[in-house]
């Protein structure tokens, strides 16, 4: 170190990236209590695939295996696609998304900090096109663990047995009914996934993401601007098609907590290697983000929207960027 | 209290600032020998004055500054000089700069002192007279003070005195401050008045409060009308940009002064200086260094400019695992090449550094673009992306994101989860844009030399076709005399001619007769001249000149050499 300059704060992306599984805990504690432990045998699997996927493009790449699997990285990659995918998906398939999203997404670009596009979100809308009645089958709460169990290793499902509807599925479900369509009150007054908010269980989970969100906020690896700008997109978005017909179309409130919306706004959006980086443009991002989702939920083929719609945001973050540079010191008058 | 306004990013450092400032400042002792630079200041280097064997004074002036933006440099005790030569500048480089190195006779004998009663002397001459006294900004930057002290034009002034010192460590200021407050309030007198300034502010940052209340009560017992603004402690407060934003609100882009928007902002170092070369008529010689780090005694030390470093070291006690020498502080400071080097206009602090006190920094990762840089830097800057650009060598892409407004305070590097050394990175694209320019202003210089080189050539040829047309027509008309010396003999042979070419039915000799002279003189020169023409014209680089050739090579080697050193610094960077 020859240059100035010589002293430097104690932080490293080891540690950026160990604070984002902390700040997911409590959000998988209350996964865990609501639906059962399967979720962590997920995680460990995912974590396994992605460190082993990893390691072996870091030796392909001729990188140092060590520096570069003790960033967690990898690990968080992992832990987002079991937080996205059902509880009780086969491990095969939680392998293959893993390695897809370390492999190609992120290794094949070139590695940490290259990559154009969210590994996750990748890996989840791949998995959703290549298999969508496995990543449809979500347990009722009641599943017990070993049930579970079965169906991680690949055991047959008894899909009427296992499985009930997420809120958003049978909200959708209900209101497009053929024969019968009912109104979003009728579904929601009628179904046993809606909770007092929106689905029940689920704004559980929702409410403890907010709470490790808020932890990353005030530990400052992430800034106010894209968590904020994507509740509030959501809410006006949603807001303003519920101002339009309540009766066809879900509250604000009901898009906030339920599906991906606050893991999404804390743990997804927030992906600094694929996002904006201005303060303008992460606005923009986080706003177009909650604008596509909107769209896909209420209009779209799958039940949730916001993995197209990130990756469809990151394709314009390099113009978002480029377009929105802040004026520096002394020329913000020019 | 005067309304702050705050300025974007910054960082907060541990200080270190409680370990100089226990005790008082304490005068160096003199040094056997001392190693003056002639260079110590932006601008020319002075002519030494002094030669090998002369015994000079304490204050005499051993260096005259060359032309204004320059500063005289003196000798800072009485003594014998014993050799004027390049010696190792006070530079990371190593360089040799050339010096006068004095002796000391211990007498400490000193010139007659010249105070100048600066209300009734006009200001070229207090101005000659800073120059020639050597004072220049003891912030770091040493820029030549006269300069800066110029009258507002069209505008009130406002002159703001910096003694935020905001780098970790260096207390020198805060010493000063506190010790000598009314000399640098007598100082920014002088200065307020050589402006015509309307308004000063005293800027000091909260945690030297010691520092703000001695101020207020110089200010006070002086009478003065200058006001002591307290910042809040963060680095880069002291810098003279964010300082006048802090103060006043006014935002100096890069390219443009401070003066061109009515603020002039200068060290309250500089404003001790100046009370001592104008009231007391005694140049710069010395200056307090704050000497930390590795040290058992860390402390403020009035130093006379040619003292060694190492001098200092030993007497703060360095610690034995003392393994480098920084000069200035932990973020913005210079690694010395020895700790034998001279301290100079520019030493503000001496840290003995140790691999604990300063451990390598880890292994450098990729960027991950967290915009942690962007929160802390203070020129509101997208640091990731000029880093990026930077490392792509898209110097140009780079430019455009401003990378000339970074004022390299090492904030982001600070910052930075990836360990990034952006700073270097930044230093690195502004010196192949500096290069580039040089080598395309050389490359101008070459096109220009070569094309007035064949401007010149058609010109002398162009002279040469006028003369010998001059001659042509000087001999044609003698030819025409020669050849037909009357008109009417030509009518009479005529006929006759044609009349014989009948006659022997052959019209053979009939062209041999009709020879036009004019003709023949005119081809005759068509002749030359294509000669010439073939001799002279270039065959594109074929023909070119040795001190071409050479030049061209030199070029070529030169980019050779940028392209290396690229491809080594990338290396080095992805490693």
């Amino acid at each position: 170190m020859n240059n100035s300059p010589y002293i430097r704060q104690p932080a490293s992306v080891q540690t950026v990236m160990l604070k984002v599984l902390l700040a997911l805990l409590p959000g998988i504690g209350a996964y865990v209590w609501l639906f059962g432990a399967g979720v962590l045998v997920n995680l460990a699997i995912a974590s396994a695939a992605a460190l082993a996927g990893e390691a072996l493009m870091l030796k392909a790449r001729g990188r140092p295996l060590d520096i570069y699997l003790a960033d967690l990285s990898a690990v968080v990659t992992a832990w987002l696609i079991v937080l996205t995918f059902p509880p009780i998906v086969p491990w095969w398939l939680t392998v293959a998304a893993t390695l897809f999203a370390i492999v190609i997404v992120k290794q094949l670009y070139g590695g940490l900090g290259q990559n154009p596009f969210n590994p996750a979100m990748a890996a989840y809308a791949i998995m959703i096109v290549a298999f969508p009645a496995l990543i449809s089958q979500w347990p009722h709460s009641g599943l017990d663990f070993a049930t579970q169990l079965d169906l991680i290793r690949g055991g047959s499902r008894n899909i009427d047995a296992i499985t009930g509807a997420t809120p958003l599925d049978a909200l959708r479900t209900g209101l497009r009914q053929a024969v019968t369509p009912m109104t979003v009150q009728q579904v929601i007054a009628g179904g046993p996934a809606f909770g007092v908010l929106g689905g029940k269980g689920w704004e559980w989970i929702a409410g403890c993401y907010l709470l490790g969100g808020l932890w990353l906020w005030q530990q400052r690896v992430i800034t106010w601007h894209l968590p904020l700008a994507f509740l509030a997109g959501i809410a006006v978005f949603a807001g303003a098609l519920w101002g339009i017909d309540p009766g066809a179309f879900a509250s604000p409130l009901f898009h906030l907590v339920s599906g991906g919306t606050l893991l999404g706004a804390f743990f997804i959006v927030t992906d600094p290697v694929s996002g904006a980086t201005t303060p303008r443009g992460k606005l923009i991002f986080a706003v177009g983000v909650a604008l596509i989702t909107v769209i896909i939920r209420t209009f779209g083929a799958y039940p949730d929207g916001i993995a197209f719609a990130v990756l469809l945001m990151n394709i314009c973050v390099p113009l978002i960027d480029m377009k929105t540079q802040p004026p520096v010191f002394g020329h913000k008058d020019d | 209290m005067g309304k702050l306004f705050d300025f974007h990013g910054g960082v907060k450092p541990q200080t270190h600032k409680q370990h100089s400032t226990r005790e008082p400042i304490a005068v160096a002792p003199l040094p056997d020998l001392l190693v003056v630079p002639l260079h110590q200041s932006i601008g020319g280097t002075p002519h030494p004055l002094v030669q090998a064997g002369e015994s000079v004074m304490k204050g005499q002036r051993i260096g005259a500054a060359d032309g204004n933006v320059s500063a005289a440099v003196h000798a800072p005790t009485s003594g014998q000089v014993i050799a004027v030569e390049p010696r190792v500048m006070t530079h990371t480089s190593g360089l040799p700069m050339l010096s006068v190195v004095i002796e000391s006779d211990g007498e400490e004998a000193w010139v007659a002192p010249e105070p100048v009663n600066y209300r009734s002397t006009p200001p070229d001459e207090i101005r000659d007279q800073l120059r020639d006294a050597g004072v220049v900004g003891l912030g770091g930057a040493v820029f030549p003070s006269h300069l800066k002290l110029n009258a507002g034009k069209d505008m009130p002034m406002t002159l703001v005195l910096n003694g935020a010192e905001c780098e970790p460590y260096i207390t020198c200021d805060d010493m000063l401050m506190r010790e000598r407050a009314q000399d640098i309030v007598r100082g920014g007198r002088i200065m307020r008045d050589m402006l015509g300034a309307g308004q000063v502010l005293i800027g000091i940052e909260d945690n030297k409060p010691e520092a703000a209340a001695a101020m207020r009560a110089a200010v006070a017992a002086l009478g003065e009308d200058m006001r002591v603004i307290v910042v809040p402690t963060r680095y880069p407060a002291g810098g003279a940009k964010q300082l006048i934003r802090s103060l006043t609100g006014i935002e100096v882009p890069h390219s443009k002064r401070s003066t061109d928007f009515g603020v002039q902002c200068f060290n309250v170092g500089t404003a001790y200086a100046i009370h001592q070369a104008i009231d007391l008529g005694r140049p710069l010689i010395s200056r307090i260094v704050t000497v930390s780090g590795n040290v058992e005694r860390p402390r403020n030390y009035e130093v006379l400019f040619g003292t060694p470093m190492s001098h200092l070291l030993q007497l703060a006690g360095a610690k034995p695992d003392t393994d480098r020498t920084l000069m200035g502080g932990p973020m913005m400071g210079y690694l010395m090449p020895n700790p034998d080097v001279p301290v100079v206009k520019a030493t503000n602090c001496v840290i003995a550094g140790s691999r604990a006190l300063f451990p390598p920094s880890p292994p450098e990762m990729p960027c991950i673009r967290c915009t942690a840089c962007v929160e802390v830097c203070p020129a509101d800057l997208q640091p990731h992306e000029m880093y990026w650009f930077a490392r792509a060598r898209n110097f140009g892409k780079a430019q455009e994101y401003h990378l000339f407004d970074c004022i390299e305070c090492g904030c982001c590097a600070y910052v930075c989860p990836s360990h990034i050394p952006l700073v270097d990175y930044y230093r690195f694209a502004k010196t192949e844009i500096w290069a580039r320019e040089r080598e395309k202003e050389a490359a101008d210089q070459a096109r220009a030399r070569f094309e007035f080189r064949n401007l010149r050539e058609e010109r002398d040829q162009q002279e040469k076709t006028a003369k010998l047309a001059a001659k042509t027509a000087a001999s044609r008309q003698t030819a025409e005399k020669r050849v037909a010396p009357k008109p009417s003999a030509i009518a009479d042979a005529r006929p006759a001619a044609i009349e014989a070419a009948h006659a022997e039915g052959t019209v053979a000799s009939a062209p041999a007769l009709s020879v036009d002279p004019k003709k023949a003189l005119i081809e005759a020169a068509i002749e030359r001249a294509r000669k010439q023409r073939e001799a002279i014209a270039p065959k594109n680089t074929e023909n070119l000149s040795e001190a071409q050739k050479a030049e061209i090579a030199e070029i070529e080697a030169r980019r050779a050499k940028i392209r290396e050193m690229a491809k080594t610094h990338d290396e080095d960077a992805s490693k």
